[in-house]
């Protein structure tokens, strides 16, 4: 029993457990929620040893951590097979990290069928880490879906007016992308005879499992279209601004800040070093629609009259860049990726929280209601005011390091792919700037006395991590940047084609040579 | 024996047996007759298995028709229980009647 | 070790005490704070600069791996040479004075600690530019004291016109960003480094660019940047908004370092600049352009502030000018003097609103020689001194730079010469205005007191003095060699008369004969308005790229594209499926005998197809 298996099944435990509490006793349920929560968040920072010290976690040269290989299903094959690695762990720690703030912004915010509530979120953390140390691809597909189904009720019970329909079209992209994933990974069950993606890559990097370049199109493009509504990637976003208004926000907090990268990892997991080829010829079109949603995302961000749709764009074009540095296929660029989501994930997450707290005092998103908060709550203003420039990108925050390894990945491969893609950069500044100046600043809004107060104690605490990661992740990389590193070095060797990759392979070459250039400032 | 009495006959019997069955859910209406004619079609499908059983002379046929003989008679314990529930409610067993998923 | 990174730390400390606990101190302690941590910097400063020696090389601390990622390595590194030492000398010094100016000036203003806690954390950011050693650090603080910049001019949360400006002022920079960052990237792509001395060891034996190279290119998107911060036009129209700022921090940041940053990154980049003389061209004369017509709009202002934020804009143009001709150190000779005489100007002229209760417009003043004596004699300093009359600061960075334009290209010392006397018109102008004939206002004019006056009185010292003192370009000579060209004195002597000429026709129009500008501007007319509206860039701006994206962006992406088209497919295809699905449901009656029916029929279908099939095998 590896720390990583108490990691993943104790949400679900927590979650039956939840059910079996009495309906009748709320605080109780809140409770056993939050302390389940801390406990498994406390549980996952073990995960980070290897991290810190290779050796320990007897990692044996792979860069996995905490496998676990038992068979699942005997026929057809399918393996209960989990591990860690640089890039999954911090999304791991993401998920753990949220879900008890989500647990405690919600704690006077829901009010009806609060068990029911309280067990979702713990069922979506549990779908959430699965995803993300899944390595057999029946068992990804199952965590998939599995994220799927509490999301999908904590949009539809606990939303605003238009739930249903933003509920049902969640539900429906997602799927109509999931489905075309499963038929691919069932056709590469019967290509390869398993199910186990160390296997599958294992053997197409030996030779023993070759696909036509028309086949690996064909997969490359059904797991893209999944991950690709899932992240989302322009035009497929529609979905999103839709499910962020209606939920509430926990589910907002938890949809932008861990759900959208289930795409992206998927992307980088899967297609990369699968179907390098394919990913090589498809990134053009990639790019190009990457880079029309930075900017379209930010231009139709601007004129939203309401805070979460606002936020919700401002995701289509934060997640853009973290698309753009995938398929520059290089290790800034990919590092920068893989370092955007965790951003996103942390400074889009505490956008919808503030936002959420001032949805709970005035219930209201429209940003004409608003004007003057900073009078009446300073330090509501002036954490809103850090996360916003956390989010637009300010050097010594999180945001502008991604952003930063992004575009200087795409200029090693094109600078007109940076010219384009920067101009999102100015534009971030004007709709979060423009929507900063008409909440907080200015007269105070007349029907807002008596409704505002400044942020409480527990508001304070679910938000305090947020901001210590943000100023943390912005000014001192070095703690999770060299693992990111490292797993992509692995990643970008296996996106290369299969050839290529065994000469580099005897040649040990790439590493050392990007170690060496590295070190020279 | 064997040659006693054809297979085709047999199987000629189980035909007309069955369609008898079908006839029978098709044109009665009331939901008792229905559910025997539902046995009726069951019966004869046994009928052919043991026929083809004895005739190939493997067991896997008899074997069928047991489990066929074990679900029919389960499915008429639920079915006469379903029936009778339907009856105590609507008082009626004509099955157009009790037609609910039509809206 | 020097430990250079103390000088940004006690400003650093000083904004987290401040923000952190200052809500529930007193002024005084708040305000002992911030100043102790700045002049704590500041003697941190001298100190260093006394134990490194000569700084004939320059100093480098290296503290930790910032961001490192396949060829990308940037460290966390300060570096001291002369051109840093000369602008943390003046970012620091005329800090420490403004931040003890402030302590008086905000006395009765709410926010007292958040004001002082944003000026503490853009000192942090200043310094960090000026004490960077890469270029990423260096952006850091670029982008930093750009954020100061929008809290501070901000400040007055209930005004919207504050927020406004304070928008404008952070997006506008953040286009000049966009150029400096995309920079960034290609010289990281070209020279695999960031760091100042690596990059301009590697750019220092190419040859000389004469074509449209990627130097060429570089520089003139670092020049793109250097435009944003440094008001240059296209992109200057955010500074005289940002006057909407406490005056402190119009002194500060928006005169004396803060639009600097330009000038110093160019200079930083002289090695880059130098090797491609298109994009230099580019650089003096957008300078040029900047200059003169800044001067104009200056003339006609009549808010105090508006006309020396122009009159910043036009004196920002004339260190670009010196940038754009190769005379580096001419320009941060520039800038030195011009930030003891410009702190000393806004300084001042707070010192004059402060005195009428917040009164701005000039048309209000007027005779107040007398009432506020102290305050007239310092101005007087700044006026000579920007005004270039001979032994002053102005003076000597003034002829510095319009020697070297003339070396470069004649016309544009001609250019200089008429913006130089122009200057001159327009402070003398708002000085006549101010300080002669009758007050125009209803206040009660009121000294300042001694913490304001003081630090003006420093200040005044430096303007007088300061270009004597300090001789910069001979202390940069081992960072920019001089072009020992002949110091020609009838070129010096016109450009000082020009100063002259220009202080007798503003005292001849506005205390003389008060009613010859009226006539003047009736005369002109349509040219005055232009002049006056400030050549309706904002309005031109707003009309070609404001307006069309935001209705672009609502009613075609938003409305059409995102609602109409995306959402249009989608829901249609949720439509045609639930058509089909319409057409379907009527199989499903709902009527077990009919299913009967249809199993039957099917099974018969599928019986009869079988048995053809079968047949058709044999």
């Amino acid at each position: 029993m590896t720390l990583l298996n108490l990691v993943l099944f104790l949400p679900l435990i927590g979650f039956l457990v939840v059910l079996l509490l009495p309906k009748n006793n709320p605080g109780l349920i809140k409770m056993v929620t939050l302390i389940a929560a801390i406990g498994i968040f406390v549980l996952s920072l073990g995960l980070t040893q290897p991290v810190f010290n290779p050796e320990v976690a007897g990692s044996a040269g792979k860069g996995v951590w905490f496998i676990t290989d038992v068979p699942w299903i005997q026929s057809p094959e399918i393996r209960y097979h989990v591990g860690l690695d640089g890039l999954s762990v911090w999304l791991v720690l993401l998920s753990t990290l949220l879900t008890p703030i989500s647990v405690l912004i919600s704690w006077n915010y829901i009010s009806n069928r609060q068990k029911e509530f309280y067990a979702f979120l713990l069922l979506l953390e549990f779908g959430l880490i699965g995803v993300f140390v899944a390595l057999d691809l029946f068992l990804f597909y199952v965590f998939w879906e599995v994220c799927l189904v509490p999301m999908y009720f904590l949009i539809g019970v606990w939303g605003h007016e238009r739930r249903i329909y933003a509920a049902v079209k969640f539900f429906l992209y997602t799927m109509a992308g999931s489905v075309l994933m499963l038929a691919a990974i069932i056709y590469l069950y019967n290509k390869g005879g398993t199910f186990d993606y160390v296997n599958l890559l294992d053997m197409m990097q030996r030779g023993r499992l070759t696909l036509s370049p028309t086949e690996q199109n064909w997969l490359f493009l059904a797991f893209f279209l999944a991950f690709a509504i899932k992240v989302p990637l322009f035009p497929l976003h529609t979905w999103l601004p839709d499910a962020h208004v209606e939920a509430p926000t926990a589910g907002s907090v938890m949809l932008a800040a861990v759900m959208l990268k289930m795409g992206t990892y998927g992307i980088v997991r899967f297609c990369l070093p699968m179907f390098p080829q394919a990913a090589r010829e498809n990134a053009w079109w990639i790019v190009i629609l990457a880079i029309i949603g930075i900017i379209y995302g930010a231009l139709v961000a601007l004129v939203q009259p309401n805070m979460k749709k606002l936020v919700a764009y401002s995701s289509v074009s934060h997640l853009g860049f973290v698309i753009l540095g995938i398929f520059s296929f290089n290790q800034p660029g990919l590092d920068g990726a893989v370092y955007q989501m965790l951003n996103h994930g942390i400074s889009t997450g505490a956008l919808f929280m503030l936002v959420g707290y001032l949805y709970e005092r005035t219930h209201t998103l429209e940003i004409k209601d608003y004007g003057g908060v900073s009078t009446v709550a300073p330090w509501l203003a002036t954490t809103f005011l850090i996360t916003t420039l956390a989010s637009i990108g300010l050097p010594t925050l999180n945001n502008f390091i991604g952003e930063f390894l992004v575009l200087q990945g795409s200029a090693y491969v094109n600078i007109w792919w940076t010219v384009f893609a920067a101009t999102g950069v100015i534009l971030s500044a004007g709709y979060m700037l423009w929507m900063y100046q008409r909440t907080f600043m200015g007269e105070t809004n007349a029907h807002l006395h008596g409704h505002m107060h400044d942020m409480n104690g527990r508001e304070a605490v679910a938000f305090l991590p947020l901001l210590v990661l943000m100023v943390w992740m912005g000014t001192y990389t070095q703690t999770f940047l060299p693992t990111i590193t490292a797993a992509n070095t692995r990643i970008l060797e296996q996106s290369k084609s299969g050839v290529e990759f065994r000469v580099n392979a005897q040649q040990g070459g790439i590493p050392a040579a990007a170690k060496e250039m590295g070190n020279a400032r | 024996m064997p040659s006693a009495v054809p297979l085709s006959w047999y199987l000629i019997l189980s035909a007309i047996l069955f369609c008898l069955g079908i006839a029978g859910f098709i044109f009665r209406r009331n939901i008792i007759t229905v559910f025997m004619s539902i046995e009726l079609m069951l019966n004869a499908v046994n009928l052919s298995f043991i026929a083809f059983s004895y005739q190939l002379r493997q067991v896997d046929g008899h074997i069928f028709s047991f489990f066929v003989m074990v679900v029919a008679a389960a499915e008429a314990a639920v079915g006469l229980a379903i029936i009778l529930t339907v009856f105590k409610n609507r008082a009626t067993l004509a099955i157009d009647d009790v037609s609910s998923m039509n809206n | 070790m020097q430990h250079l990174w103390l000088i940004p730390l006690f400003p650093f400390l000083g904004f987290l005490i401040n923000g952190l606990f200052g809500r529930k101190w007193p002024n005084s302690l708040v305000g002992a704070v911030a100043v102790g941590s700045v002049v704590a910097s500041f003697a941190w400063v001298v100190k260093v600069l006394l134990g490194v020696g000569e700084l004939e090389h320059a100093y480098v601390e290296r503290y930790f791996t910032w961001i490192q990622s396949g060829g990308v390595n940037i460290g966390v590194d300060l570096a001291v040479d002369r051109l840093t030492a000369v602008m943390l000398l003046v970012v620091t010094g005329i800090g420490s004075l403004i931040h003890i100016y402030a302590t008086g000036y905000m006395s009765h203003e709410g926010g007292f600690y958040r004001f002082f806690s944003y000026l503490n954390l853009f000192m942090f950011f200043m310094l960090t530019l000026v004490l960077g050693a890469n270029y990423l650090l260096l952006f850091v603080g670029w982008e930093g004291v750009g954020l100061c910049s929008y809290l501070l001019i901000g400040f007055y949360t209930l005004k919207k016109s504050a927020g406004d400006a304070a928008k404008k002022a952070f997006i506008v920079n953040r286009i000049g960003d966009f150029g400096f960052s995309l920079a960034m990237f290609l010289i990281m792509v070209n020279f695999g480094s960031l760091d100042f001395g690596t990059v301009m060891a590697k750019v220092a034996p190419l040859p000389v660019e004469q074509t449209m190279g990627i130097l060429t290119i570089i520089a003139l998107l670092l020049f793109v940047g250097a435009t944003g911060k440094s008001a240059q036009v296209p992109l200057y129209v955010w500074l005289p908004d940002a006057m909407e700022g406490p005056t402190p921090v119009s002194a500060l940041i928006h005169a004396a370092t803060m639009v600097t940053a330009g000038v110093y990154m160019t200079a930083r980049s002289a090695t880059i600049f130098t090797h491609a003389p298109m994009a230099m061209e580019v650089v003096a004369v957008v300078g040029v352009i900047t200059a003169v017509m800044a001067a104009t709009i200056g003339m006609t202002q009549f808010d105090l502030k508006k006309v020396f934020a122009y009159s910043t804009v036009s004196q920002l143009g004339y260190m670009f000018i010196a940038c754009g001709v190769g005379a580096f150190s001419a320009g941060i000779y520039h800038v030195v003097t011009h930030a003891f005489f410009k702190a000393l100007l806004f300084l001042g002229a707070g010192s004059v609103i402060h005195a009428l209760e917040g009164e701005q417009d000039m048309r209000h003043m007027g005779g107040l020689r007398k009432k506020i004596p102290i305050t007239f004699a310092v101005l007087c300093c700044a006026w000579v001194a920007i005004a270039g009359i001979p032994g002053t600061s102005g003076y000597f960075s003034k002829d510095a730079i319009l020697l070297a334009a003339h070396h470069h290209h004649p016309w544009m010392y001609w250019v200089g010469v008429i913006t130089a006397g122009m200057t001159a018109f327009y402070v003398s102008r708002s000085m006549f205005m101010t300080f002669w004939g009758e007050y125009r206002g209803h206040h009660h004019p009121h000294e300042s007191p001694a913490i304001m006056w003081v630090p003006l009185a420093i200040l005044a010292a430096l303007s007088l003095a300061g270009g004597k003192l300090f001789d910069v370009p001979h202390y940069l000579e081992p960072l920019f060699p001089m072009a020992h060209e002949e110091h020609d004195m009838t070129l010096v002597a016109i450009a000082s008369s020009a100063g002259f000429i220009g202080i007798g026709l503003a005292y001849f129009m506005y205390v003389l004969s008060p009613g010859i500008p009226k006539s003047i501007a009736a005369t002109l007319g349509p040219i005055y308005k232009l002049v006056y509206n400030k050549y309706f860039v904002d309005e031109v701006y707003d009309a070609t790229v404001v307006s069309p994206m935001v209705a672009g962006s609502r009613s075609v992406l938003w409305r059409v594209v995102d609602a109409g088209v995306i959402d249009g497919i989608v829901n249609g295809t949720g439509t045609v499926a639930r058509g089909i699905g319409s057409v379907l449901r009527t199989l499903q009656s709902g009527q077990i005998r009919s299913y009967a029916a249809w199993v039957t029929a099917g099974s018969v279908i599928v019986l009869v197809a079988l048995s053809f099939l079968a047949g058709g095998a044999q």
